[in-house]
């Protein structure tokens, strides 16, 4: 990658990640350090707990078991203000969740002025700029229903970059989107990588993930089966089970 | 026979008068008592969702005519009895505790609706760019479940609305009540009865003309 992985700086710590909903063990016991500037992509069989995953990174799910480590604060200790861990990881779904009560440039503007990251005049400055990158200024004062997926897609990740991120979080970014689509999306995500910026990415974007991944985690069954650079992950698998995968997605 | 209109037409209109008051203070508290019971019935704490599931279960169960009896009657009873304690409500006060705790029930259920028909993920997203709970709720769900609460709300007022004329069994003197009295008086039964139908119809009409305009606003308003 053009940026380098900072490996003296860990900006997200794993360690024995349990995660159960009622009996159902989706996590068994995940562990693994994301660092800074780092971009992970972590593929596996639907069902295997990607989504998961990611979504205990920033407390989404409550985890189980284990230990989230996020910027240095531990998202499991009393102490830790869940919200401001979050101010720090931006995050994109699959379904994008705009909000839809608000045109784009009130969605993009909420969370900075709301936690008075900024004052009106710098979060409206901001949000414009922001739109300008992913390519949608044009589009400050429409409504959510107003867009396609693509530019919804695009209007998210310029919302989750307004809080000025360290890292940031994508659950299936293109896997609601038209074929299209899904180009103008993976080209924002491409700029963000290049900049050096901490991604952990849930895709099934194989290429995708060839071009842009620092490290590639395949995650089945609860664990994380295997990882390594995607040459060596998708280009000579070692285990069974990635071997099977790989054989039906690519 | 006797003109009901002319000779007391004014009896009926300071009765609906009294039939609004009633009304709207029942259905102010009943605002107040939906959202806090409709919230409830959502966050994630079970203790709250147990108290507000069985204050709508409870509510829900018993019928206004008994509700009002019991607050009227019972209550002030029991205090003066049991714990001493003089309390006398007024009939206004009486109907307004009935029909906001019955009124407030239902909303209480049409707020947890709304909130639910908020796909979830607008929470999510709030929550993931660093919003607390309440914030993301004041800010994104809330103003997005109210827009599809409105036409039931609105539904539920006109319902609360009539509902005050089984408070005419405690004595407050609203349209039912003094449209008795009409009739002990001049025994017009058909004209008395017909008049009051038509006043009601008349107020329903407009909140029902309210209603839809209130709704087509909000429809052209954001798509």
């Amino acid at each position: 990658m053009l940026v380098a992985v900072n490996k003296n700086n860990v900006k997200i710590h794993v360690d024995a990640l349990k995660k159960n909903f009622g009996k159902l063990e989706v996590l068994k016991s995940i562990s693994t350090d994301i660092y800074e500037g780092e971009v992970v992509v972590i593929v596996g069989p639907s069902g295997s707990g990607k989504s998961t995953f990611l979504r205990c990174l920033n407390g989404l799910e409550e985890i189980t078991g284990g230990k989230v480590v996020v910027g240095g604060y531990s998202i499991t200790d009393k102490k830790v203000d869940i919200n401001k861990v979050r101010e720090n990881i931006g995050m994109v779904f699959q379904h994008f969740n705009l909000f839809n009560n608000l045109n784009v440039i009130k969605n993009l503007m909420l969370a900075p002025v709301d936690l008075k990251k900024a004052s009106k005049e710098e979060a409206r400055e901001q949000a414009l700029a922001m739109l300008a990158r992913v390519g949608l200024e044009d589009k400050a004062s429409a409504y959510p229903a107003q867009l396609s997926g693509g530019q919804k897609q695009r209007v998210a990740i310029a919302r989750a970059l307004c809080m000025k991120p360290e890292i940031m979080l994508f659950d299936e970014p293109t896997s609601a989107l038209d074929p299209e689509m899904v180009g103008e999306v993976l080209a924002v995500m491409k700029g963000l990588a290049a900049e050096g910026m901490t991604m952990a990415i849930v895709t099934h974007e194989i290429g995708f993930a060839r071009e842009v991944a620092d490290r590639v985690l395949f995650i089945d069954g609860g664990y994380i089966v295997e990882e390594g650079t995607p040459e060596e992950v998708f280009g000579n698998p070692k285990e069974q089970r990635t071997k099977d995968f790989l054989d039906k997605v690519l | 026979m006797v003109n009901v209109i002319t000779n007391y037409g004014h009896l009926l209109v300071e009765a609906l008068g009294q039939t609004l008051v009633l009304a709207l203070c029942g259905l102010f508290f009943a605002c107040i008592i939906g959202l806090i019971f409709g919230i409830m019935s959502v966050v994630k704490n079970r203790f709250c969702r147990a108290i507000s599931f069985v204050f709508v279960y409870a509510i829900r169960g018993v019928p206004m005519i008994v509700l009002a009896f019991f607050v009227f009657l019972g209550v002030p009873q029991f205090a003066k009895d049991i714990l001493g304690i003089p309390l006398k409500f007024s009939g206004l006060q009486a109907g307004t505790i009935c029909l906001s705790l019955n009124c407030g029930a239902y909303m209480s259920e049409i707020i947890r609706g709304g909130i639910q028909s908020v796909d979830k993920g607008q929470m999510e997203a709030a929550r993931s760019l660093g919003l607390p709970y309440w914030r993301s709720m004041q800010r994104v769900v809330l103003p997005q479940a109210i827009k599809t609460m409105i036409p039931s709300i609105i539904n539920q007022f006109i319902i609360t609305l009539k509902d005050t004329s089984i408070l005419s069994v405690i004595g407050f003197p609203e349209l039912v009540n003094s449209a008795k009295n009409v009739v002990a008086n001049t025994f017009a039964l058909f004209q008395t009865w017909g008049i009051v139908a038509l006043i009601y119809l008349f107020v329903i009409t407009l909140l029902s003309l309210l209603a839809k305009y209130i709704e087509g606003r909000l429809a052209r308003g954001r798509e």
